[in-house]
């Protein structure tokens, strides 16, 4: 599954995207496949203040666990309920139905294009 | 992992099927092996409930053979190698002067002067040295032959089913072949390969085993490392329709660990002593004549040395390799952090999935090692409650 062109990307291998003030957070394909199969997603509470760069929530999968970080600063306004009750949807939709969270930002840092995104992968 | 960070990477000979297979790979002491095809849950699935392909290539292959094969194998292993009948094979122990585990193993024998010994590919080296010197006090000879063995299982429910069908696969006593138990075969590859440069007409011999590390009926194929390629896709072609997929070593590594089995690098090392991995019956202290390690074991493990325990949970969390196990929940947060000491450590945990909840195998204080006790896993900084059971947390129901 290659990454959709009109996103933005940190080298944590989450991607962002924008809609006005809110950033909808996930992780890529690249990342869902290096866990391997997710079996439980711990986001943060909906309201909680979260700063960019930090940990804010686990995706766990059979063999490991990844960290979710913050790649803004802002209030948590979303989280995604369907991913908490199922975790596979991380693997099979990283993209879409497999969104982790939704974040009100008050301003974006910098992060990577897609282009910039796709080589540091090597894709 | 005895291989050095600048050996270059091995490959199996299978290689080239994993990746026709869309295999995701991880290095495994020094070899590049499938870590999962496309899902390591779906490939657990099939094994507990149809059958999985394996490529255990990488395992390490050593002959001991010689009029006094079995008298070198009482010596230089921890079980009574010499009551193996012919044909039979026998999980064990090499243990070090000091007690500890050089690698866990099984000794297989072919013949009554001959004797495969297959260990793990992190212990290769070690194992391979360590029977050369203690064989060469007895009239025999030692010869690594990893190299020029390959290793194929096929484990799941099916694999009966499956292995007795497959084209050009002629193994007479199949059906009858117990468990530990392993046979001659032959494997003519079917005309319809013929291309892959196989003659027709070239008959290749097969050492067929039913073993395992999933906790599953199934077979292990010893076979040239040319040939594997060839079986591997009749395998799975005869397979496919009983729901036979191939399976990575994330799946491996789940099913064993329901199945209560220890890993080596985890479970098992130089410091572990068998009694405290719960492998004392593997060490036959009854036996005539001195093993490498008899004193040691024989003396016990010290003083307060942790024990291994199966551990479950509640939910989702999993404790993982080196989690610390607490003897209490943990202080609330608003008081000053205690000094606590765990009484424990995780060596493999995963979200069961099998069972659906966590599971782990951890050493504990003896205190603490108890069917039903009480214990807390530190799970990243939160406690999770976690009670003491036998291992192994699945078994499969056999027919009786």
């Amino acid at each position: 599954m290659s990454a959709p062109t009109d996103r933005k990307y940190t080298k944590e291998h989450e991607w962002i995207d924008i809609e006005g003030d809110v950033a909808t957070v996930g992780i890529t394909a690249y990342a869902a496949d290096k866990l391997g199969d997710v079996v439980f997603v711990d986001l943060p509470t909906v309201g909680s203040t979260v700063a960019e760069g930090r940990v804010v929530g686990e995706i766990e999968s059979t063999k490991s666990v990844g960290e979710l970080f913050a790649p803004v600063n802002g209030t948590v306004r979303e989280i995604n309920d369907a991913v908490v009750a199922t975790p596979e949807l991380v693997n099979s939709d990283p993209f879409g139905a497999g969104w982790l969270i939704r974040v009100a930002f008050t301003e974006l840092p910098e992060l990577l294009n897609y282009d910039e995104y796709t080589a540091l992968v090597g894709e | 992992m005895t291989d050095s960070s600048d050996s270059p990477e091995r490959y199996s000979p299978l290689h080239a099927a994993h990746i026709a297979a869309g295999a995701s790979f991880t290095d495994f002491a020094g070899w590049q092996m499938p870590v999962r095809y496309s899902s390591d849950l779906a490939e657990h699935h099939a094994v507990r409930t149809a059958a999985g392909l394996f490529d255990l290539s990488h395992m390490a292959e050593i002959v001991v053979l010689g009029p006094e094969a079995a008298e070198a194998l009482d010596y230089a292993l921890a079980g009574r190698i010499s009551a193996v009948a012919a044909g039979q094979a026998k999980y064990s122990l090499l243990l070090g002067r000091e007690g500890g585990i050089v690698d866990d193993l099984v000794a297989y024998r072919t013949g009554d002067d001959r004797f495969l010994i297959v260990a793990n590919a992190s212990n290769r080296a070690a194992v391979a040295e360590q029977l050369l010197e203690r064989c060469s006090l007895f009239d025999c000879q030692v010869f690594d032959e990893s190299d020029d063995i390959a290793l194929i299982a096929i484990q799941g429910p099916k694999a009966y089913e499956i292995l007795s069908q497959v084209p050009g696969v002629d193994v007479p006593a199949l059906q009858e072949l117990k468990y530990y138990w392993s046979t001659p075969g032959t494997f003519r590859p079917d005309t319809a390969n013929a291309d892959r440069g196989e003659t027709p007409t070239e008959l290749h011999e097969l050492l067929v085993a039913r073993t395992g590390y999933t906790g599953e009926d199934g077979f292990e194929l010893y076979v040239a490392p040319d040939v594997a390629p060839v079986l591997w896709d009749a395998l799975m072609e005869t397979g496919r329709g009983s729901g036979l997929v191939p399976a990575g070593l994330a799946s491996r590594d789940t099913l064993r660990l329901e199945a209560g089995m220890p890993l080596y690098g985890h479970e098992l090392d130089l410091r572990t002593y068998p009694a405290q991995a719960g492998l004392g019956r593997v060490v036959n202290l009854k036996k005539e004549g001195d093993f490498v390690g008899r004193e040691a074991v024989e003396a016990g493990a010290p003083e307060g040395s942790r024990v291994l325990v199966g551990l479950v949970s509640e939910g989702k969390r999993a404790g993982r390799a080196g989690y610390g196990v607490f003897a209490r929940a943990g202080a609330p947060s608003s008081t000053p952090a205690l000094v606590e000491e765990p009484v424990g450590t995780i060596t493999s945990g995963a979200l069961s999935p099998t069972l659906g909840y966590p599971i782990a195998m951890a050493y504990v204080d003896a205190a603490s090692a108890s069917d039903g006790a009480e214990l807390f896993i530190d799970v990243r900084g939160t406690r999770v409650a976690a009670s003491v059971v036998p291992l192994p947390f699945y078994k499969r129901e056999t027919a009786s």
